[in-house]
């Protein structure tokens, strides 16, 4: 048993620090979510630089061939610098889903680039009507002479406004719900038929919805086996929504640590309020929720490098942890730093807003809890 | 113990239904909603309350209030939260019009009451400061006297609309001998005079209704003084108790909360409807429960009132937990929203991308973090209860 991170991962942990620090302050990143891509092409070009790119991918096609606990560095750190580059969309999402799933001409066509900083990916599976429901999919590729016809919407597409490319999820057999008959393809977002609405979120990320209106895909956009992309993005999305908490475990410390730290400054009736038991008590709370994330995260990173068999369980129970946890720490965090938490001005508002949305994003608190007691009980 | 609507009441809710349906009509509505459009709105809304009599039921008939039994505040209040119409705006008929009436002399409440009436004057309000948010007591902007006018330097801040005001009512210290609260005065300042300056804060939901307000040298004419020097902290005091009170809204929570019940309804998960996800009906109900519970707080207290008590410690007790169940309610909304409370609304309707109620239910819970913050934040408002109902030092 040992929960000591390598040489390398702290290696890696330092150097994000590091680049947050001097090149991403909170005034950049505010120009940043300002620009109509609502992301920095020249940060990008440095994480390439940096083989930030790289390290989920295996060695074989260039990739640095890092696991879980190395994504989940990467993602902790991000979280504290409120990074919006599309690392998430683009390689966690789109690279994985080629990595894992892909065939060796997709891989060596789509991997390297990745890697190279020069293409940035989306991954459309969300549906209006679909909530978090990802059996829910009302999207159709039909089968034709040359390859498919795809018809349908996708909405809330992370990075959709930037991505060159999209890995769509469509239906090619069976009714709305069925888990069975969904099916992986790439499209080009400028092909034919391919209608896109750009919005941004109160996280300062863009997304897209796509409308698809009978786009010609050619036989060799299918991802993976066809009818079974449901367990394909199952699994991409398991440590898709590990990495997610680890971003969210980030922000939480920062929270923490940004209000523990005003706390200490700020004085109303003679003393820093942070001498008030009352508050005390409350950053005791926020303090060990914190602790119980990070437990649950470690739990869930290990269980997935090691495929642990309650993996589902747990990453589950991850979820709805950060979900819940996330609104109490944001919440003391606005309420100890009063007026000025509900600024724009201050961070402490931003970095609420990035926690509000990781707890929607892959599926929000509830429907992690759902999901956890129908494994358990039934 | 007795809680039925007579003959009267029912009649009198009939009225205050058909008033409302009419009063409140489609064009004002829209004016409501948009922030260029929303000045403008208050306004008008508030002309015509006031040309049907019923702009402020909480003042003494003598100075234009409606004489209403505690009853018929109760359904006026009701009925205006379930026709999805606004509270008039506090700052003048609910704040500074109390204070002046209580404790302001003949020639103020001759001037001002009536332009408060008539929504004549736009009020905001000058309590806290940089440095004083919860410890309000610690004001430092101060009013020199010199002749017959004060001069006024400082800053307030978090002052809500003053954007828009014409007048502002002013917590300053006029002395620092004794007990800070002892040096405290209540004046009334023309937001025109030369050294004013108004600084727009952006809050959380990217709009701006907070200001900070500077005074440099703001020459203050001091009939505009309330009552005596040095009294101000206990006309504010009993101007928080009635800001507090209106701070539970009820009903407009209890009618939020249909309206969320209504929308998770439609919203679907897996086939199935929301509100029948058993842990959806748990947050919901554990909300609904509380309400059932407050609203008869709220009516209890409103009874003590009416029995000639004043709104002590319990306003307090309302504050709380109108604020927690406000916000717990624009959690649920967010909940609904799902993906779309996130979205921005400012390119794209919402309803061209996701849900339309998607960028009003984050507008709500961003901005209703301020509820437990402002009024005297709810940790001040336990100090309140812990000292002046349990006895606890």
């Amino acid at each position: 048993m040992n929960f000591d991170f390598s040489e390398e991962q702290l290696m890696l942990r330092e150097s994000i620090a590091r680049f947050i620090q001097d090149d991403y302050s909170f005034d950049y990143r505010r120009e940043i979510s300002q620009s109509a891509l609502g992301m920095s092409e020249h940060i990008w070009k440095k994480f390439a630089e940096l083989g930030w790119l790289s390290i989920p991918f295996s060695e074989d096609c260039g990739g640095f061939g890092g696991g879980p606990v190395d994504i989940s560095v990467i993602m902790e750190e991000f979280g504290k610098g409120l990074v919006l580059e599309p690392y998430m969309p683009t390689v966690l999402l789109f690279g994985k889903l080629i990595d894992a799933a892909g065939s060796e001409g997709q891989r060596s066509d789509f991997i390297p680039p990745i890697i190279n900083g020069e293409l940035l990916g989306a991954f459309a599976y969300l549906e209006r009507q679909s909530r978090y429901e990802l059996s829910d999919v009302m999207t159709k590729a039909v089968s034709n002479s040359k390859g498919f016809l795809l018809e349908g919407e996708k909405v809330v597409v992370l990075n959709g406004q930037n991505a060159a490319k999209v890995i769509v999820s469509a239906r090619t057999s069976g009714d709305q719900f069925d888990r069975e008959g969904i099916s992986l393809f790439l499209v080009s977002s400028d092909s034919d038929g391919v209608e896109r609405v750009s919005y941004q979120m109160m996280d300062g990320q863009i997304v897209s919805n796509f409308r698809f209106n009978k786009v010609s895909l050619t036989a060799d956009s299918l991802i993976g086996d066809l009818g079974d992309g449901l367990k394909i993005i199952e699994g991409v999305l398991r440590a898709a929504t590990v990495a997610i908490s680890s971003e969210a475990l980030g922000i939480m410390e920062e929270l923490n640590r940004k209000t523990l730290e005003y706390s200490k400054t700020r004085e109303q009736f003679g003393s820093a309020i942070g001498s008030f038991q009352v508050l005390q008590h409350r950053m005791v709370d926020t303090f060990m929720a914190y602790e119980q994330v990070k437990s649950l995260l470690y739990r869930s990173v290990c269980g997935l490098t090691e495929t642990a068999s309650d993996i589902e369980c747990t990453v589950h129970a991850l979820k709805a942890l950060v979900g819940k946890t996330g609104k109490q720490i944001f919440g003391e965090a606005i309420q100890i730093h009063g007026g000025m938490g509900i600024t724009d001005e201050l961070d402490i508002g931003h970095y609420a807003k990035r926690l509000m949305m990781i707890n929607t994003t892959f599926g929000g608190e509830d429907h992690h809890q759902g999901k956890f007691n129908f494994l358990r009980y039934g | 113990m007795d809680t039925s609507f007579s003959n009267a009441d029912l009649s009198f809710r009939d009225d205050v239904k058909a008033f409302f349906a009419s009063a409140y009509d489609l064009k004002l509505q829209k004016q409501f909603e948009s922030f260029s459009t929303y000045k403008d709105a208050v306004i008008e809304w508030q002309k015509r309350l006031y040309s049907q009599g019923w702009i402020a039921p909480n003042w003494p008939v003598e100075y234009g209030g409606t004489g209403w039994s505690s009853t018929q505040k109760f359904i006026f209040e009701s009925e205006r939260a379930s026709a999805g119409i606004r509270e008039v705006m506090p700052f003048g008929v609910g704040m500074v019009g109390p204070v002046i009436y209580t404790f302001g002399n003949e020639k103020q409440k001759e001037y001002f009451l009536p332009r408060i009436l008539k929504s004549q004057d736009w009020w905001c309000q000058g309590y806290s400061e940089p440095g004083s948010g919860s410890d309000l007591a610690s004001l430092k902007t101060k009013a020199e006297s010199d002749g017959d006018n004060y001069i006024v330097n400082g800053a307030k801040i978090w002052t809500s609309f003053a954007q828009y005001a014409d007048w502002i009512f002013c917590l300053v210290r006029t002395s620092t001998d004794g007990k800070k609260q002892a040096g405290i005065s209540f004046l009334l300042i023309d937001m025109r005079t030369e050294g004013i300056k108004v600084n727009p804060i952006i809050s959380i939901d990217n709009h701006h209704s907070l200001n900070e307000v500077e005074f440099v040298n703001v020459r203050v004419p001091k009939e505009n003084l309330i009552g005596e020097e040095n009294k101000g902290w206990t006309y504010a005091k009993s101007l928080l108790a009635h800001e507090r009170t209106g701070i539970a809204g009820v009903a407009d929570t209890k009618r939020a909360l249909f309206n969320a019940q209504e929308l998770a309804r439609k919203e679907v998960n897996g086939g199935k409807s929301l509100l029948k996800d058993p842990l959806f009906q748990k947050r919901l109900s554990d909300i609904e429960i509380e309400l059932l519970a407050l609203e008869f707080t709220e009516l209890r207290v409103l009874a003590t009132v009416a029995a000639g008590g004043a709104p002590g410690a319990e306003s307090s007790l309302l504050k709380i937990k109108g604020t927690e169940m406000q916000q717990a309610v624009q959690e649920i909304m967010m909940e609904i929203a799902a993906h779309y409370q996130g979205v921005l609304d400012t390119e794209y309707p919402c309803e061209v991308v996701g849900h339309e109620f998607g960028g009003a239910a984050r507008r709500a819970y961003l901005y209703g973090r301020a509820a437990t913050i402002y009024g005297g934040s709810n940790e001040i408002q336990k100090n309140v209860i812990a000292k002046a109902v349990l006895g606890l030092e």
